[in-house]
C-alpha cells in the first residue's frame, strides 16, 4: 500500500524527511518497498494558458495554440487533442523537458508548423492509464483556473508528494490505512495523532423506514448501512482525486470516490449501492444459491458457488460481499439515492471466495487481514457526511444495523520481569508503561504486572508475547543487547552417520569428482530408471511443470541431466557425484515414501584434462572409474570383501560393461557404462556411472585402523604368466590362486594382460606376481617353490591354463 | 744439480701442468707418471741410498712432502674437473620451468554445501546438534504444529507441493523444530539444534525463485533464552560467513511460529553500508528470519511455555551463496555446469 507523506502530515507533526520516515517505519513496523515521488524523472513541465487557437492549415485535427507560459512572449504549440480549447490552463512540456516514459521533448515542426513543446494529457506525464479519470482519458488535462502560469504543474496534481510503499505482513492489517500508520508513527515518535471524528448532519427522515436488513451473523458479524438521498453525481474535487490517484485508485465520481477515500483513511471497505436499482426494501447478506450469477463492476460474470457470500435484494445478488459490487446496482450519473454498506465479513469466507472467483480486490485483501471492528460505524458516518458535503446529499436519520456486537478491548497481562526475561533487556517499570501508553493502550500497573487494554484498532494483539513484540519494536531492536545463550553447556558433534556422509564427500572430491546438487523432483520416466530395487513411485498431486512431477528413486538420472547440460554447452569432460535422498514405496498404497541416503557418480570424457595428452586416448574407461569406486570403498573400510559381479539386469546400462557391487555378499549398488540408447536419449557422450546405497554402507561394520608390525623377514616373489581362454576372468584366476596359495601367500597382483597378436584365437595372456612371506621366519626357496608349484597345477587343471 | 734440486724443479713445473689438465683421463695418466712406480719421486727415493746416511732422513722427508703436494694438487684438480663436468651435465638437463604442471584430479564441494558445512561447524562449536528430518513431511509438522492451522492466511505465503491432503514436500526445515521439541527431554539440558536440508516450494523457476532450495533452521530452548541471545547468535553467523566487519540489524516481521518475529539484515557487502543499487540504497541486505518461539508452538509440542522459551531462526544457504559470491541466478546451483561448480575452489 502506498502511504502519502503529506496526508500523514495532516495528523502528525513529522520533522523528518520522507526517506528517514520510511526508514523508521521499516525499523519499527513493517517493510518498506520504496519511497517515490510521482514527479521522479520529470522536468520542465509547467502551467500554461491557451490564449488563442487556430486550425492547422494542413491538418483536420491539429490546432495551433498560442500559449502563455509566463514568459514575455506567447509560445506557439501545436496540439492534436480533441478537447483542446482556448482560455484553459493546461500542462505544458517545454522544449528540453522530460515527460513520462523518459521521453524528451524538443522544439519541433508538425506538418510544417513550429511547435515549442507539447500540451500533455495525464498519462503522458507518468500517470498510469488505470488511474486517469474517465473524463480526462482521451484528451489533455485542464488545471484549476487559479493555477499560476509558468509554475511547475506538480503541486497542482499532487505529484510533489512522497509515497511510501509499505509491504504489510499478514498480522499488521492495521497498517493498511492512513489512520493506522498515523497511530503507529504516533507511538514511535511519541505524538498523539490528531485524528478527526465526523459529526453527521442528518435530515428528519429515518433510514430505517427506507430499508430493512436481513443478515446472517456467521457471514457478517457486523453489518451497518446509511441511506443518502438526493445526491448529485459529479466528479470529486481535485484534492480528493489526488489522494485517490496517488494511492493507485481511479477517481470515478463523488460517491464512489468517498467510499474509496474512507477505505484509504480508515481501512474500512465500504460499498455504495444505487438504492434506486434495488428491488424491494430488504437487503440481505446470505450464501449464494446454486445457479446464481453475478456480473461484478469490472463487467466479469461470475458463476456463484454456494459457499460464496452475496449481498442481495429480494430478487437477485447485487454484490459479491466483501469483494466487489454488482454492475446491476452500480452508482451512475443518474443515481440519486445511495445505500452505504459498512460491514465486517468473516475473513476465511472472503479469502476463499476471492480465491474461487479469482478476484482479489482492495476490499477483499482488507477483510482477509481483518478490519477494526470498533470502527465500522465511524466509517459509515464519515462517508455519509462527505456525501452530504461533496454531493449535496441528504443523510437520512440513523444507522440501520443488520448485525452487530459489543466490540471490547482485548485485556492482556504481562509482567516487567517477563518483558526483560524474554528480550534480554533491563527496562524499567515506567519505560514499559510509557510504550504501552504511546501505543494508545490502556494500562494499569499492579506491582510489576501490567494489565493492558488493547483497543480494537490493534486486533492482532491477544497474548503476552504480542505485547513483548510491541515493546521490542517501539523500544528499538537496535537497543537490545548482544549476548549468547548462557546456561548448561551442551555437546555439539556430528553423528557417526553425518561424519560418514561428510567423509564420503571428501573422498570422492579428492578422487576428482565435483559435488552436484540436482533436482529431486523429476519426470516419471527418469524417476524409474537405474533402479536398485523395486519401488512404487511418489507423485505430486498438483505439479508445477511436466519436468518435475515425480520423486526420484535414483540419483543417476539427475546426474545424467547434468552431464547433458554440460555436453550441450560443449563441456565434454564432466566428473560429478551427488549425495542425496531417493524415495521408495513398497506398494502404490503406501502414502508416504521412505527416504534413503544414496551416493552416485558420473564421469564423461576425461577425469584429468591434460592438454599435452591426446584427449581421446585419455578418456575415462570402466577400469579408471572402477578405481575411484574401489578407492572410495577402501577408505570407508567396510569389513568384508568387495566383489564386482558382471550383470546385464539394468535396462539402462551397457549389458557387457556393468557390475553389481557386493560387500560381504550384500548387494550395495552397481557400476558401469550407460547404455548407448539411454545416452542417446539424454543426448550425452559415453558416460560411466555408479550408484551406492549409502545407508547400507553406513550400517555395515567397519575395520578399525590398527598398527600391524612391519615384518623383518624378507618377501619372496614369483611371477606366473598364463595363457587362458578369453572367457576366463581375473576373478576366477585370483580365486584359484588364493585357494591353493598356501599359508605364506601374502598378496597376488595382476601385472600384465595381453590379448593381441601372436596369441592363438580366443586366448589371452594374464601375468601375476605372487608375494610370499612368513611373518615369523625367513622363507626358504624350497618352501616357496612347493607352494608355487601347487598354484600352477591348479591353474592348469581348473582353468585349462597354459603356463608360459 | 742435486737430487733435491731436481725434485724441487719437478714439484714446481709439474704443479703447473696439473692445473692445466682439462680432462680426468689425462689427469689420471699424469698421476701415474708422477706418482707411479716409475715416477720421478719413486725414482728419487730409490736413489736415496746413494746419499750419505746423515742426509737421507731430511731428503726422505722432502721427497715425501713433494709427493704429498703433487698428490693433493691432483686431487684438487680432480674435484674441480668433476664439478665442471657435473655443472655441464646440469646445464644440459635444463628444462622450461614455465611449462604447465601435470594436472591432478580434484573435485570441489558444491558452493551451497560449503556454506552449510560452515554453518554446521560454527554451531557444533557452540554445542548444537545437527538434525535432519524427512523431506516428505506431514502437514501436521510442516504447518499445524508451526502454528499454521489449515485456514491460516499465511499459508498463502508458501505455495506447497502436496502429495496427498496430509502429505507434502516440506516447505521449510522448521518441522524439525516440532519433531525435536516433542522428543526432547529437558531434564537432560537445553535443546540446541540446527537442521539443514532441502525444501520445496510450488514456484516457477526463474533467476530468483527455485522450486527446490536449501534452508538451515536453528532453535534453542531453555529456561532463560533471550532475544539478546538471538541477536548475538545471528551476529556470529554473519561474522563467520561474511567477515567481522559485517553488522546485523533486526527489523519487525511476521512468522506464525515466532512472536516477536524479526527479519535480520546484514551490512551490504557490495558497498559496505554506504548504499548502492544492490541494497536499494539502504546499506542493508535482508538475509534471514528469526524470532522468539511462539508459545503455541511450544505448547503444541508439549513443552511448558511458562517455564521454557527460546529463539528460532531460518536462513537460506542459496541466498547466502548468491550474496556472498555475486551469483545472479539461483538456477545455477541446480544445473551443475562444471564451469560453475569449479569456481568455488578457494579455501579459507
Ligand atoms: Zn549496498
Amino acid at each position: 500500500m502506498k502511504i502519502s507523506y503529506s496526508w500523514l502530515q495532516e495528523y502528525l507533526d513529522l520533522q523528518v524527511s520522507p526517506k528517514d520516515l520510511a526508514e523508521k517505519i521499516e525499523r519499527s513496523s513493517v517493510e518498506v518497498d520504496s519511497v517515490t515521488q510521482p514527479s521522479d524523472g520529470l522536468k520542465k513541465i509547467v502551467v500554461g494558458k491557451i490564449v488563442s487557437m487556430e486550425s492547422h492549415p494542413d491538418s483536420d485535427h491539429l490546432k495551433i495554440c498560442s500559449v502563455d507560459i509566463g514568459e514575455d512572449e506567447l509560445s506557439q504549440i501545436v496540439c492534436g487533442a480533441p478537447n483542446v480549447a482556448a482560455d484553459k490552463k493546461v500542462i505544458v512540456a517545454l522544449p528540453g523537458s522530460r515527460i513520462g516514459d523518459n521521453v524528451k521533448i524538443k522544439r519541433s515542426k508538425m506538418r510544417g508548423v513550429v511547435s515549442n513543446g507539447m500540451i500533455c494529457a495525464l498519462d503522458e506525464i507518468g500517470f498510469s492509464k488505470d488511474v486517469v479519470p474517465k473524463e480526462w482519458a482521451d484528451g489533455i488535462y485542464f488545471l484549476p483556473d487559479d493555477a499560476k502560469i509558468g509554475d511547475p504543474v506538480f503541486p497542482y496534481l499532487g505529484m510533489d508528494d512522497h509515497l511510501i510503499d509499505v509491504d504489510v505482513t499478514p498480522n499488521r492489517g492495521d497498517m493498511l490505512s492512513v489512520y493506522g500508520v498515523a497511530r503507529d508513527l504516533g507511538a514511535i515518535y511519541g505524538q498523539t495523532p490528531k485524528l478527526n471524528h465526523p459529526k453527521v448532519e442528518e435530515v428528519a427522515t429515518s433510514a430505517a423506514d427506507k430499508v430493512a436488513l436481513d443478515v446472517d451473523k456467521d457471514l457478517a458479524p457486523i453489518y451497518k448501512m446509511r441511506i443518502v438521498e438526493n445526491v448529485k453525481i459529479q466528479p470529486s474535487p481535485v484534492w480528493l482525486q489526488i489522494k485517490l490517484w496517488n494511492a493507485g485508485m481511479r477517481p470515478i465520481n463523488n460517491v464512489v470516490d468517498v467510499t474509496n477515500y474512507i477505505l484509504l483513511k480508515y481501512g474500512q471497505p465500504l460499498h455504495a449501492f444505487d438504492y434506486g436499482k434495488v428491488s424491494g426494501s430488504t437487503i440481505k447478506a446470505r450464501y449464494a444459491q446454486k445457479g446464481e450469477k453475478l456480473t461484478t463492476l469490472d463487467e466479469a460474470e461470475h458463476e456463484l458457488n454456494e459457499k460464496d457470500i452475496v449481498i442481495a435484494d429480494d430478487q437477485k445478488p447485487i454484490a459479491l460481499a466483501g469483494v466487489m459490487g454488482g454492475l446491476n446496482s452500480e452508482i451512475d450519473d443518474q443515481t440519486t439515492t445511495v445505500a452505504i454498506e459498512s460491514a465486517v465479513f468473516t475473513p476465511t469466507l472472503i479469502r476463499k471466495t476471492a480465491q474461487r472467483q479469482n478476484l482479489h480486490t482492495d476490499a477483499s485483501q482488507h477483510f482477509e487481514r481483518g478490519v477494526d471492528r470498533g470502527g465500522v460505524e465511524e466509517a459509515v458516518n464519515a462517508a455519509a457526511q462527505m456525501m452530504h458535503e461533496l454531493a449535496d446529499g441528504d443523510v437520512l436519520k440513523g444507522i440501520v444495523t443488520g448485525s452487530s456486537y459489543d466490540v471490547k478491548d482485548a485485556v492482556v497481562e504481562v509482567t516487567l520481569s517477563r518483558v526483560n526475561h524474554v528480550l534480554g533487556t533491563e527496562l524499567t517499570l515506567d519505560q514499559v508503561e510509557d510504550i504501552f501508553k504511546r501505543l494508545g493502550f490502556g494500562v494499569q500497573v499492579d506491582g510489576e504486572t501490567y494489565t493492558v487494554s488493547v483497543p480494537s484498532t490493534r486486533w492482532d494483539i491477544h497474548i503476552p508475547a504480542d505485547l513483548l513484540e510491541e515493546v521490542a519494536r517501539i523500544y528499538g531492536y537496535d537497543k537490545i543487547p548482544v549476548t549468547l545463550p548462557s546456561g548448561p553447556t551442551t555437546v555439539g558433534a556430528l553423528t557417526e552417520k553425518q561424519k560418514l556422509i561428510r567423509d564420503s564427500r571428501h573422498v570422492l572430491e579428492a578422487l576428482g569428482l565435483n559435488q552436484a546438487i540436482s533436482y529431486a523432483l523429476t519426470t516419471q520416466t527418469k524417476a524409474n530408471q537405474f533402479m536398485m530395487r523395486e519401488s512404487s513411485e511418489t507423485e505430486l498431486s498438483w505439479p508445477m511443470t511436466a519436468d518435475h512431477t515425480t520423486l526420484r528413486m535414483n540419483l543417476i538420472s539427475g546426474l545424467l541431466d547434468d552431464v547433458a547440460y554440460n555436453n550441450a554447452r560443449r563441456v565434454k569432460d564432466v566428473a560429478l557425484y551427488e549425495q542425496g535422498r531417493v524415495f521408495y514405496k513398497d506398494s502404490a498404497d503406501q502414502v508416504r515414501p521412505s527416504e534413503h541416503e544414496h551416493i552416485a557418480g558420473a564421469v564423461s570424457g576425461q577425469l584429468v584434462v591434460d592438454p599435452l595428452k591426446n584427449a581421446k586416448h585419455n578418456a575415462v574407461d570402466f577400469y579408471q572409474f572402477k578405481g575411484i569406486v574401489e578407492q572410495y570403498l577402501d577408505n570407508l573400510a567396510i569389513k568384508g570383501d568387495v566383489e564386482f559381479v558382471a550383470t546385464n539386469r539394468y535396462p539402462e546400462m551397457h549389458p557387457g560393461r556393468t557390475a553389481d557391487i557386493n560387500i560381504h555378499g550384500h548387494y550395495v549398488g552397481f557400476i558401469g557404462e550407460v547404455h548407448p540408447t539411454i545416452a542417446e536419449a539424454y543426448k550425452i557422450n559415453q558416460t560411466y556411472v555408479f550408484e551406492l546405497d549409502l545407508d547400507a554402507l553406513i550400517e555395515m561394520p567397519k575395520d578399525m585402523n590398527q598398527f600391524e608390525p612391519i615384518s623383518k623377514y624378507p618377501v619372496i616373489t614369483r611371477d606366473v604368466a598364463l595363457l587362458v581362454d578369453k572367457s576366463v576372468t581375473n576373478a576366477q584366476v585370483l580365486a584359484q590362486i588364493q585357494k591353493k596359495g598356501g599359508a605364506y601367500l601374502k598378496s597376488v597382483e595382476l601385472f600384465d594382460i595381453y590379448d593381441g597378436k601372436n596369441l592363438p584365437g580366443g586366448k589371452q595372456s594374464l601375468a601375476y606376481t605372487l608375494t610370499y612371506q612368513n611373518p615369523n621366519a625367513t622363507l626358504t626357496d624350497d618352501e616357496v617353490n612347493q607352494a608355487f608349484e601347487k598354484v600352477q597345477k591348479t591353474l592348469t587343471s581348473e582353468l585349462g591354463a597354459q603356463i608360459r | 744439480m742435486t737430487l733435491k734440486d731436481q725434485l724441487d724443479k719437478i714439484r714446481q713445473e709439474r704443479k703447473e701442468d696439473i692445473k692445466d689438465v682439462v680432462d680426468l683421463k689425462k689427469l689420471d695418466s699424469l698421476r701415474v707418471e708422477l706418482l707411479g712406480k716409475k715416477g720421478p719421486i719413486t725414482q728419487a727415493l730409490r736413489g736415496m741410498r746413494d746419499l750419505p746416511a746423515d742426509e737421507r732422513p731430511s731428503f726422505g722427508q722432502f721427497a715425501n712432502s713433494v709427493r704429498d703436494e703433487l698428490q693433493s694438487a691432483i686431487e684438487t684438480r680432480r674435484d674441480e674437473l668433476k664439478k665442471d663436468m657435473l655443472n655441464k651435465q646440469l646445464e644440459h638437463e635444463k628444462i622450461d620451468v614455465t611449462l604447465p604442471g601435470k594436472p591432478v584430479a580434484q573435485g570441489q564441494p558444491h558452493v551451497i554445501q560449503q556454506i552449510i558445512d560452515q554453518i554446521e561447524d560454527l554451531f557444533i562449536g557452540m554445542g548444537y546438534q545437527v538434525l535432519s528430518g524427512p523431506e516428505v513431511e506431514e502437514d501436521k509438522y510442516n504447518f499445524e504444529m508451526m502454528n499454521l492451522p489449515k485456514d491460516h492466511p499465511a499459508r498463502d505465503m508458501q505455495d506447497t507441493f502436496y502429495i496427498t491432503k496430509e502429505i507434502l514436500m516440506r516447505t521449510q526445515t522448521s518441522p524439525m523444530q516440532a519433531r525435536t521439541l516433542e522428543k526432547h527431554d529437558f531434564s537432560q539440558g537445553p535443546l540446541k539444534m540446527i537442521s539443514p536440508g532441502v525444501v520445496y516450494r510450488r514456484d516457477t523457476d526463474d533467476p530468483t525463485h527455485s522450486h527446490q532450495f536449501h534452508q538451515v533452521e536453528g532453535i534453542v530452548i531453555d529456561k532463560h533464552i533471550t532475544m539478546a541471545d538471538l541477536k548475538g547468535t545471528l551476529e556470529l553467523v554473519a561474522h563467520e560467513l561474511f567477515g567481522d566487519r559485517f553488522d546485523i540489524r533486526l527489523r519487525p516481521s511476521y512468522f506464525p511460529f515466532t512472536e516477536p518475529s524479526v527479519e535480520a539484515d546484514i551490512t551490504c557487502f557490495n558497498c559496505g553500508g554506504k548504499g548502492c543499487a544492490v541494497c536499494k540504497y539502504t546499506g542493508w541486505i535482508e538475509v534471514l528470519g528469526a524470532g522468539m518461539v511462539h508459545p503455541n508452538v511450544l505448547e503444541m509440542a508439549g513443552v511448558d511455555a511458562e517455564v521454557y522459551g527460546g529463539f528460532a531462526f531460518g536462513l537460506g544457504p542459496d541466498r547466502f551463496a548468491m550474496l556472498k559470491y555475486g551469483v545472479d541466478d539461483i538456477r545455477n546451483f541446480y544445473l551443475n555446469d562444471i564451469r560453475f561448480l569449479t569456481q568455488f575452489s578457494k579455501k579459507g
